[in-house]
């Protein structure tokens, strides 16, 4: 084949810590933990007017095992939180979260009896996106900033482990 | 009618019925515990009165009273038209006795009743929480529960017991031949597999949770779980304003948040006897059929996905993001729309409203001209979808079916036509059902149901005639600001409307509509105040989805899935 090692101009020389992040953040495999309106919106990411698939997080998989990227789309439930919590933790490091919508926020406009606060008192969370929903514009601009956020990361094999609130 | 309804009962039951109303068009009765029972099954069975379709089973929680509780169980009848409503008083912990042996569909209304309200319910084959999880405390729409006091869960809920899982071949016998096979008696149990779908699955399209017995892929037994997106609608209703309440009526169910918010004001507005203007009234028809397709639209469109279909739904999507952009400049939000009120409307459509919404329609319509062509003869579709999930019209009005699922099956029965409210009455359109019961119908009824939308929502338009959005009623709308600012009375009325809210005269009623899904209705208390004292919802996918378990036994795996896309079940509206 045409590409011999040997050749001066065949080599590229970069940091292998911008090298690997290059990688992890132009292909995010997110998988969605869609319980309420905001799936419906995610849907609509995903779907040809926006095209998701334009930031190479278009693989959605709905496993927790084969996916880096955990967006939280709707209101969680207390009833739900600890299959949040279990989904969570079945992901590979490294894993980053998105809370899309104010109800996986701080709970939205739902302060009562069976809503949980803001998943962030559940697992730990990366991005915030604002909206009830938010528009398909704003949870693209949110994955944007994280690939930002990756590109300024280490990486260790596993991230290091953030505290859990003691309240989950 | 109501009137003559009572008469029967009255000299039916005799001395056990304690008060009789007709409030509003429909037939209430109060009897005493002990003969309830017998009221509902007299209710059902009276050729007068036939109600075959159990809509609701209500709590009203009222801590003055010594009979502290009211449960009311709300009928009608598909052949008369009746509605009736029989009521109980009960105390604190004292037993109701059970209607499940009378209709399936009180078997989950009944356990709400008991998980929001704690009230038993004697003989009740399934006696356990519903909406709240296995370890919380209490009962939520006690009025001394605090609205803010949550409890977590630390332990998901097991839904099948250890007893069923083991003794499975014995309970629920085989389906496999099994005749070669070399294997003792003890060991066929470890051929059940158990394989639990959801709360967090793609093909269930939000918050449920199935736990199934399988034999090889066919599904022996299983068991359903909701209240994995239980937002406490009912609890924050009481705790908020009549027209605060119109954004959380968006997402019970957020795929069509117009229907639902027509709905709402127009049950509100039946309490309150308010008339709104033609313009008005043109507008809600308009939306809430604009509500019905974008419904169908994601329905049919994710029952192709999860059937394998995935194109379909990349054409549904794209029609769908056609009507986004003008519900988006008439209110401002894509989802949740939040555009009536009370009285009237957010605001008027926009400037040439018209011409982007006939170019929208255009292209949903040519959306669904090409799935049709792609499924309706599509051999590997109908093998999935012909006979799958079927169900006969006698199961599907016992088990509470509304809507497009009950159409689907053969029975005509809608409320914009059978009890016409906001003008429907004089719209030309048909009612299309199925015949079999089956996916393939559930499909086609909805992919025709569009179609029927389409019709109302041009007729419409055709219709609109410039006016006023806004009833004239000062005891809902506002008053305009030149007499805010030059007189007494108009600013009392501003500041009244704005601090007190919108006050509902004292009572109870009924307001229906026809849902996405099937008949929405919201039962409503008020005792005279700003807040509501009670409002119920009667979502349609709650008891659609009950009688899941049963659709699916003895079909395969796959098939369950098929079924449950094809049922439209939106956690959203099912949990509240
Ligand atoms: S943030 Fe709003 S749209 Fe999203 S799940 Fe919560 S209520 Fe629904």
């Amino acid at each position: 084949m045409g590409v011999t090692l040997d050749e001066p101009q065949n080599y590229i020389t970069t940091k292998l810590r911008q090298a690997v992040n290059w990688g992890r953040k132009y292909s995010l495999w997110p998988m969605p933990f869609g319980t309420a309106c905001c799936a419906i919106e995610f849907m609509g990411v995903v779907s040809s007017f926006t095209d998701i698939s334009r930031f190479g997080a278009e693989l959605v998989r709905f496993s927790p095992r084969q996916s880096d990227l955990l967006i939280v789309a709707g209101t969680i439930s207390y009833k739900q939180a600890p299959i949040l919590k279990l989904v969570y933790e079945q992901m590979a490091e490294p894993k980053w979260v998105i809370a899309m919508g104010v109800c996986a926020s701080s709970g939205g406009f739902y302060n009562n009896y069976g809503t949980v606060q803001g998943i962030d008192t559940l697992i730990p969370t990366d991005m915030y996106v604002a909206g009830c929903p938010p528009t398909p514009e704003n949870l693209l601009h949110a994955l944007v900033q994280l690939q930002e956020q990756i590109d300024r990361e280490g990486i260790e094999a596993v991230k290091e482990k953030r505290r859990v609130p003691s309240s989950a | 009618m109501s009137r003559r309804a009572l008469e029967h009962i009255a000299s039916e039951i005799g001395a056990d019925v304690v008060e009789t109303s007709d409030e509003l068009g429909d037939a209430s009765v109060t009897v005493r515990p002990s003969a309830l029972h017998r009221t509902l099954e007299f209710c059902r069975d009276d050729p007068r009165l036939r109600c075959d379709l159990l809509l609701d089973v209500i709590g009203v929680d009222y801590p003055d009273r010594a009979e502290r509780f009211d449960v009311i169980y709300s009928m009608r009848s598909l052949s008369t038209g009746e509605r009736v409503r029989v009521k109980t008083r009960v105390a604190d912990g004292e037993p109701v006795s059970t209607a499940s042996d009378l209709w399936n569909s009180a078997n989950w209304a009944e356990r709400e009743v008991y998980d929001l309200y704690g009230v038993p319910f004697s003989d009740h084959p399934d006696l356990r929480r519903i909406l709240t999880h296995h370890e919380f405390k209490g009962h939520a729409l006690r009025k001394d529960y605090p609205i803010e006091k949550g409890q977590m869960c630390y332990v998901p809920e097991k839904l099948l017991t250890d007893e069923e899982i083991r003794f499975g071949p014995q309970l629920y016998g085989r389906t496999m031949d099994r005749s070669d096979a070399v294997v003792e008696e003890e060991e066929i149990s470890s051929d059940y597999l158990t394989v639990n779908l959801g709360p967090s699955h793609p093909a269930t399209h939000g918050a449920l949770r199935i736990e199934a017995l399988l034999d090889g892929e066919t599904i022996i037994h299983s068991k359903s779980e909701i209240g994995y997106l239980h937002r406490c609608f009912e609890k924050e209703s009481e705790d908020h304003t009549w027209q605060q309440i119109i954004p959380y009526t968006d997402r019970l169910n957020y795929v069509s948040a117009l229907t639902n918010n027509v709905g709402y004001v127009l049950a509100v507005e039946k309490m309150m006897a308010i008339e709104v203007p033609e313009r008005c009234q043109t507008i809600r028809v308009l939306v809430a059929e604009l509500g019905r397709i974008m419904d169908h639209l994601v329905c049919v469109g994710t029952n192709l996905v999860d059937i394998g279909a995935l194109t379909n739904f990349w054409y549904f999507f794209n029609a769908r993001e056609h009507l986004y952009t003008v519900v988006e400049r008439m209110c401002g939000e894509r989802l949740t729309t939040s555009y009536t009120r009370i009285g009237g409307l957010y605001r008027d459509l926009y400037e040439g409203f018209e011409d982007e919404l006939r170019h929208s329609l255009g292209k949903v319509e040519e959306a669904i001209g090409e799935v049709t062509a792609l499924v309706q003869r599509n051999r590997i579709f109908m093998d999935r979808a012909v006979g799958i999930g079927a169900i006969s019209q006698e199961d599907a009005i016992n088990w509470g079916w509304t809507g497009p699922c009950l159409r689907a099956t053969g029975v005509d029965y809608d409320v914009r036509k059978a009890s016409p409210y906001g003008g429907y009455e004089t719209y030309d359109f048909d009612i299309p059902v199925g015949e079999n019961g089956d996916v393939y119908d559930r499909v086609l009824c909805r992919i025709e149901e569009m179609y029927q939308s389409i019709g109302i929502v041009n007729q419409a338009m055709d219709r609109l005639k410039p006016g006023p959005i806004f009833s004239e009623d000062r005891r809902v709308t506002m008053p305009p600001k030149d007499e805010v600012y030059n007189s007494i009375e108009g600013m009392m009325n501003h500041f009244k409307l704005v601090f007190e809210g919108i006050q509902v005269p004292a009572g109870e009623g009924y307001g229906f509509s026809e849902g996405a899904n099937g008949e929405l209705g919201f039962f409503i208390v008020s005792d005279g105040s700003g807040n509501p004292y009670r409002i119920k919802v009667r979502p349609p996918c709650f008891p659609i989805f009950s009688s899941f378990t049963e659709l699916v036994k003895g079909h395969m795996v796959s098939d369950a899935i098929a079924t449950l896309g094809g049922l439209n079940i939106i956690a959203g509206e099912l949990d509240r």
